[in-house]
């Protein structure tokens, strides 16, 4: 095929959405290339299928967080008598678990470039380092929720304090599922090398770890520094 | 490299990828170098704004508010790979509808219920009348 037989005007649409891939470049074998949102046009390689559901998964998992945030931004000065977040909140705590979350969310960045030069040993102390990262993170947190306990202020105690151990509760949770995922790709990544199917998990994990840090932007914002000033 | 056999597309990029760039390893880490002190940047501002008096009381929420949404953007961009280059259409159609469910969830319910607690009767009131 030939650049003459293009229907469309490039410069028109210059990002060809939903025309289907440039069909000067890799078009052979491939089926009719043509195809609107690359539909008949055969399926996306594996990798950018598997990394694309991810992101789906991710963005879901994002939805259903949206809804514990507006839970606890509607129950923020429900304290029913009780202790509020100017009272309670740790400011150096935050401050470290925010610092602790942003450079292990770098340092897994660092991870994907060494697994990009196919570095065993670059790789592996990157993912260390981020998995010691996210532990000294989860240590703090849940530090801060033993003395909120301890002080009377468990999830009991308020409709603001319910809302307040759930949300934060649950990107908790995500976190140390995280750091079984991220041990069991170093043992992976160990065992059976950067084989096609592993450097699709390390993606995904990848993308599983920098979406937390997002969710924790939100969260110190919304439930800690907000909280603090009301 | 013999075991890397995925296929990449030129076409199409999935969120995370970096190969679409084709960056060196140097680039790459610069691009991560960038996005974490842009990052560190707006959490430290976030951070100063609380107890700043530069700043009108009531607005710090929003300035708060801001500041987050732009550090979202600066992770979307520079850690999680999210372009607008033409490759990237079907991650950042998938994104759009995200954030257009969050900001209907978050937006609705605190419309919902500031209105709601508008119109209630305040709590000593309601106590009175079960007597």
């Amino acid at each position: 095929m030939s650049a003459t037989d293009t229907p469309f005007d490039r410069a028109g649409d210059p990002y060809r959405v939903g025309r289907g891939r440039d069909w000067l470049s890799e078009g052979a074998g491939r089926g009719y290339v043509h195809a609107t949102g690359h539909g008949e046009g055969g399926p996306a390689s594996k990798r950018v299928i598997v990394g694309y559901g991810f992101w789906i998964f991710l963005l879901s998992d994002i939805v259903m967080f949206s809804a514990f945030f507006a839970a606890h931004a509607v129950l923020q000065t429900a304290t029913a008598g009780g202790p509020s977040g100017r009272e309670l909140f740790n400011w150096w705590s935050i401050v470290l678990q925010t610092a602790f979350l942003l450079v292990s969310s770098f340092t897994c960045g660092l991870s994907a470039v060494a697994t990009e030069a196919r570095s065993q040993l670059w790789t592996q102390i990157a993912l260390l380092v981020t998995g010691l990262f996210g532990l000294a993170f989860l240590v703090l947190e849940g530090r801060d929720f033993a003395v909120m306990v301890m002080q009377g202020a468990g999830p009991d105690r308020s409709a603001f304090l319910s809302s307040l151990f759930a949300v934060v509760g649950l990107h908790g949770l995500h976190v140390s599922a995280g750091l079984l995922w991220l041990g069991t790709m170093m043992a992976q990544v160990f065992v059976k090398g950067f084989r096609p199917d592993i450097l699709r998990r390390l993606v995904c994990f990848n993308l599983f770890w920098h979406a937390l840090d997002i969710i924790w932007v939100a969260l110190f914002t919304v439930v800690y520094l907000i909280g603090l000033g009301r | 490299m013999s075991h890397d056999t995925d296929r990449r597309d030129p076409g199409d990029v999935g969120p995370g990828f970096m190969d679409a760039a084709e960056l060196t390893i140097r680039e790459g880490i610069a691009r991560y170098v960038i996005g974490f002190v842009l990052a560190s940047l707006l959490t430290a501002a976030s951070f100063y704004v609380l107890n700043t008096s530069l700043i009108w009381g009531p607005g710090i929420p929003v300035a708060l508010v801001v500041l987050a949404i732009a550090q979202m953007g600066v992770h979307l961009v520079f850690f999680l790979h999210i372009t607008t280059a033409p490759d990237n259409t079907n991650n950042v159609l998938a994104l759009a509808f995200g954030v257009l469910i969050v900001a209907l969830v978050i937006g609705g319910s605190l419309w919902i219920m500031d209105h709601l607690n508008q119109n209630m009767m305040p709590m000593h009131q309601m106590m009175q009348m079960q007597r």
